[in-house]
C-alpha cells in the first residue's frame, strides 16, 4: 500500500501544527465560533449533540495493521474506547474534546494518517473498490488513481470553499461495490477499443435530499489528463454550483438544471484551456505510485482445499468470503454488524485483534468497507479457519455479509445534531427480529440501509429496502423504500407509502421481505422479485 | 494589524475600481471590480489596459473569487489582483496561490500571523498561479 516519504509527511506535519494554532485561538476566543467552524471542519471535527466528533480520513478505505493499531490506541486514549466506521470508508470518534483534537492528529500523523478534508465544502477522502487489487473480477487495481487524485485534492488552493462538499469514488470493474454513480464524481478505469487504459467520468451523482445518478459525461479520458479533467470539472461546479441554497449546491443540482450535456460542454471547454495550462502531473508519478500497489507474496502453492466439517464455520465461509484473483486465496470481510449491536463499531480490543489478524493472515493490509464491515483482503483458504475462530471468540464472526443483518445506518439522533429519528435501535431491532425468525439465511441478498434524516448519510436511497426516520410532530416515523441499488444495476428506491412508529417499520420490513418470499421465482433476490412485480403487491401487504 | 497588505513592487493603484458592467462600457477604466457571480474572462480581451482587480469575497466561504483569479493569471494578466472583503489569514495562502498579491481584509490581519500562514506549507502538491514547483514534479526531475 502507500507510504508517505519526506514530502507527504511534512504536508500533514505542518497540517497537524496549523490545526494546532487554530485551535488554541480559538480556545483563546481570538476565533469566533463561526469563523473557527470553517476550519475544523477542514480538519474533520464537528460539534455534534453531545461532543466534537473527529472524523479521520482512510483513503480509499486501505490500511495497515499499523495504522488500525493507532486508531485503536486513539479510541482508548481521547474517547470512550471505540470508534465508527463509516459509509465513507472512515472512521469517527464520537465523543472527543476540543483540547485534545491537536494531538490526536500529531498521533495520527505518526502513522502516515490525517483528517483532511474529512468534512467542509472540499474535495473528500477519495473512495474506491474495497476488494481492489484482489478482486477476481478487476481490470486494474484502481488506487493508484484514487492516490493520485488525493494528492492533487490535498490543500487545492482553489477549490477548497466550493459550494458544497465534493466526493470522488475510483473503481475499475464492471461490478460496482463502490456506490460510484451515487458520488459528485464517479470514475471507473477501463479500456478503450486500442487497449489503453483510460477514465469515464461519471458527473453529478448523490444521495442527500435529491438522490440523482450520475450521468456519462466522457467515455475516455486518457491516463495522462486525468487530474486535468478532473480539475476542469470542478472549476465548472466552483464558478456556476448554486450558492444561494445549501440543498441546492451539490454539483448534481448543477448537472441536472444546466443539462448533462450542456455540462459536458463547459468542462470540455476548460479542459482544452487547462491541458495549455500543464496542470496534469508527470506519468511517471502515477508510475510511482503504482510501485506501492504490486500484489504482496502469494504463495504459489496455496491450497484451495477447505474442511468444512465445522458447520458454523462452513456458513461463515459461504457469506462472508469473496473470490480472490490469487488461486488458494480468498477476501475475508470482518461483519460489524452483531445481530443487536450497533452498525460500524467496532471496540478498541477488537481493532488491536483485526489489525493482528491482519499481520497474521492478510499480508497486514485491512480494507473499510462502505457497508461499515472489515476486509482482510488477502487470506490463504488453508488459513480461514484459524481466523475465523480468533473472530468467533471476538464478536466478530457475524455471518452474515450482504444479508438483512448487514444494515448501514447513520449515527442518527443518537449522535448527530442533524438527524430527525433515530437509526441505530432501528437496525438493532430488524437484525435481532430476523436472526430470531431463521429467515436471513431465506432472503439472501437483501440490502438494507438506514437514515436517520433526508441528508441520507445512511444511503436509503440505495437500499433494495430502505428506511428514512423523519419528524412527524415531534414523534419519530419511519418512511419505506424500496428497490434502491448502489451497484453496478443502480437505482433509486422509491416510497412505499405513509410511515411507521418504530415498532411498526420493524414490522413493515418483515411482511416486505414475506412478499419476497412468497413471490421470488427461481435465482431471485429481493431486489429482482421487487423489480419484476413492482411495488404494488407490497404496498397492499403493507397497508391493506 | 495591517487593513491592507501588498506583495508587488509597482506603485498602488489608486483609481476607484468600476463594476465588471461599468467597465465593459467605459473603455478608460483601468481598475475593475469582479463580484462572485461575475464572470472574469469578460475581461481577458482587455487585460492590457488594467493595472487593478479587485475580487470581493463578500463572505469567505464563497470560493468563487479563488477561481477568477486564477482564470486572470492563466490569461496572463500581470497586474495587481486584490481580494478584498471577509478576507481571513486561515485563507491567504490559498489566495496566493491563484494568484492574489494584494489583500484589503473588512478586519485588519495580524502581520506575524499573515506571515506564520504564508510560510507555513512546505510545498505544494499541485500546480497553481503561482510559481512553487509542485511535489508530483519535484519527485520526478523538476528543479525546485
Amino acid at each position: 500500500m502507500y507510504q508517505y516519504d519526506h514530502y507527504d509527511q511534512a504536508m500533514v506535519d505542518a497540517r497537524v501544527e496549523e490545526f494546532r494554532d487554530q485551535a488554541r485561538r480559538r480556545l483563546e476566543g481570538q476565533l469566533t465560533e463561526d469563523q473557527f467552524k470553517p476550519l475544523r471542519l477542514m480538519n474533520g471535527l464537528y460539534l455534534q449533540l453531545h461532543a466534537y466528533m473527529l472524523r479521520v480520513a482512510i483513503p480509499y478505505g486501505t490500511l495497515n495493521g499499523r495504522q488500525m493499531h493507532a486508531l485503536a490506541d486513539i479510541a482508548d486514549t481521547y474517547d470512550r474506547g471505540y470508534g465508527h466506521f463509516t459509509t465513507r470508508q472512515n472512521i469517527q470518534y464520537n465523543w472527543i474534546k476540543l483540547e485534545d483534537a491537536a494531538d490526536i492528529l500529531a498521533d495520527l500523523a505518526k502513522v502516515e494518517m490525517h483528517a483532511i478534508q474529512t468534512s467542509g465544502n472540499c474535495i473528500r477522502n477519495i473512495s474506491s473498490d474495497h476488494f481492489a487489487g484482489a478482486a477476481a473480477d478487476e481490470r486494474v487495481d484502481p488506487r493508484p488513481y484514487a492516490e493520485l487524485l488525493r494528492q492533487w485534492s490535498s490543500f487545492h488552493p482553489e477549490f477548497s470553499y466550493l459550494p458544497r462538499k465534493f466526493k470522488i469514488a475510483v473503481i475499475a470493474s464492471d461490478t460496482d461495490r463502490a456506490a460510484m454513480r451515487l458520488h459528485d464524481i464517479g470514475i471507473n478505469i477501463l479500456r478503450n477499443d486500442s487497449g489503453e487504459l483510460g477514465a469515464a467520468f461519471y458527473v453529478g451523482g448523490g444521495m442527500g435530499r435529491t438522490p440523482m445518478i450520475a450521468p456519462l459525461i466522457r467515455e475516455f479520458v486518457p491516463l495522462d489528463q486525468l487530474v486535468t479533467y478532473a480539475e476542469a470539472c470542478l472549476r465548472v461546479y466552483n464558478r456556476y454550483g448554486r450558492r444561494d441554497n445549501k440543498y441546492k449546491a451539490r454539483i448534481k443540482i448543477l448537472v441536472h438544471e444546466m443539462g448533462a450535456e450542456e455540462y459536458a460542454r463547459q468542462v470540455d471547454a476548460e479542459f482544452a484551456h487547462l491541458l495549455e495550462q500543464g496542470v496534469e502531473p508527470p506519468l511517471a508519478e502515477l508510475e510511482r505510485i503504482k510501485t506501492f500497489f504490486v500484489d504482496p507474496a502469494f504463495a504459489s502453492d496455496a491450497g484451495a482445499d477447505i474442511d468444512r466439517s465445522d458447520s458454523d464455520f462452513a456458513l461463515w465461509l459461504d457469506r462472508n468470503t469473496v473470490a480472490h484473483k490469487a488461486p488458494g486465496y480468498t477476501s475475508a470481510v470482518i461483519s460489524l454488524k452483531p445481530v443487536g449491536g450497533i452498525p460500524g463499531d467496532a471496540t478498541a480490543e477488537q481493532m488491536h485483534l483485526m489489525a493482528d489478524l491482519a499481520r497474521n493472515y492478510s499480508f497486514d493490509e485491512l480494507r473499510v468497507m462502505h457497508t461499515q464491515n472489515i476486509v482482510l483482503p488477502h487470506v490463504r483458504k488453508a488459513d480461514l479457519h484459524n481466523l475465523w475462530t480468533a473472530l468467533d471468540a471476538a464478536g466478530l464472526g457475524s455471518p452474515n455479509l450482504g444479508t438483512v443483518e448487514d444494515i448501514i445506518a447513520c449515527p442518527g439522533l443518537d449522535y448527530c445534531s442533524l438527524a430527525n429519528a433515530r437509526s441505530i435501535p432501528i437496525a438493532q431491532q430488524i437484525s435481532e427480529r430476523f436472526a430470531a425468525s431463521g429467515k436471513t439465511e431465506a432472503l439472501g441478498q437483501l440490502k438494507l440501509k438506514i437514515s436517520g434524516c433526508i441528508n441520507a448519510c445512511g444511503h436509503h436511497h440505495a437500499g433494495h429496502i430502505g428506511i428514512l426516520g423523519v419528524d412527524r410532530k415531534g414523534v419519530e416515523n419511519y418512511q419505506l423504500l424500496l428497490g434502491g441499488s448502489e451497484a453496478e444495476d443502480v437505482s433509486l428506491a422509491k416510497i412505499t407509502g405513509p410511515g411507521f412508529d418504530e415498532a411498526g417499520i420493524v414490522d413493515a420490513v418483515e411482511t416486505a421481505a414475506d412478499i419476497y418470499l412468497r413471490e421470488r421465482q427461481d435465482g431471485e433476490r429481493f431486489l429482482d422479485t421487487y423489480r419484476r412485480i413492482g411495488m404494488d403487491p407490497f404496498k397492499e401487504a403493507l397497508y391493506g | 494589524m495591517a487593513d491592507f497588505l501588498r506583495y508587488r513592487g509597482d506603485e498602488t493603484v489608486d483609481q476607484p475600481a468600476v463594476t465588471v458592467d461599468a467597465f465593459l462600457d467605459q473603455t478608460n477604466a483601468s481598475a475593475v471590480r469582479v463580484e462572485p457571480g461575475d464572470d472574469a474572462r469578460a475581461l481577458i480581451p482587455h487585460l492590457g489596459q488594467i493595472a487593478l482587480v479587485e475580487v470581493n469575497f463578500p463572505a469567505f466561504g464563497d470560493g468563487r473569487g479563488y477561481s477568477s483569479a486564477r482564470i486572470l493569471r492563466e490569461a496572463g494578466y500581470g497586474g495587481e489582483l486584490r481580494a478584498v472583503g471577509d478576507v481571513l489569514v486561515d485563507q491567504i495562502a490559498y489566495m496566493r496561490r491563484c494568484g492574489f498579491d494584494a489583500f484589503e481584509p473588512d478586519a485588519p490581519l495580524d502581520p506575524d500571523d499573515v506571515e506564520a500562514a504564508l510560510s507555513r506549507w512546505p510545498d505544494v502538491y499541485q500546480p497553481a498561479a503561482d510559481t512553487r514547483v509542485p511535489i508530483l514534479a519535484k519527485r520526478h526531475g523538476s528543479a525546485s
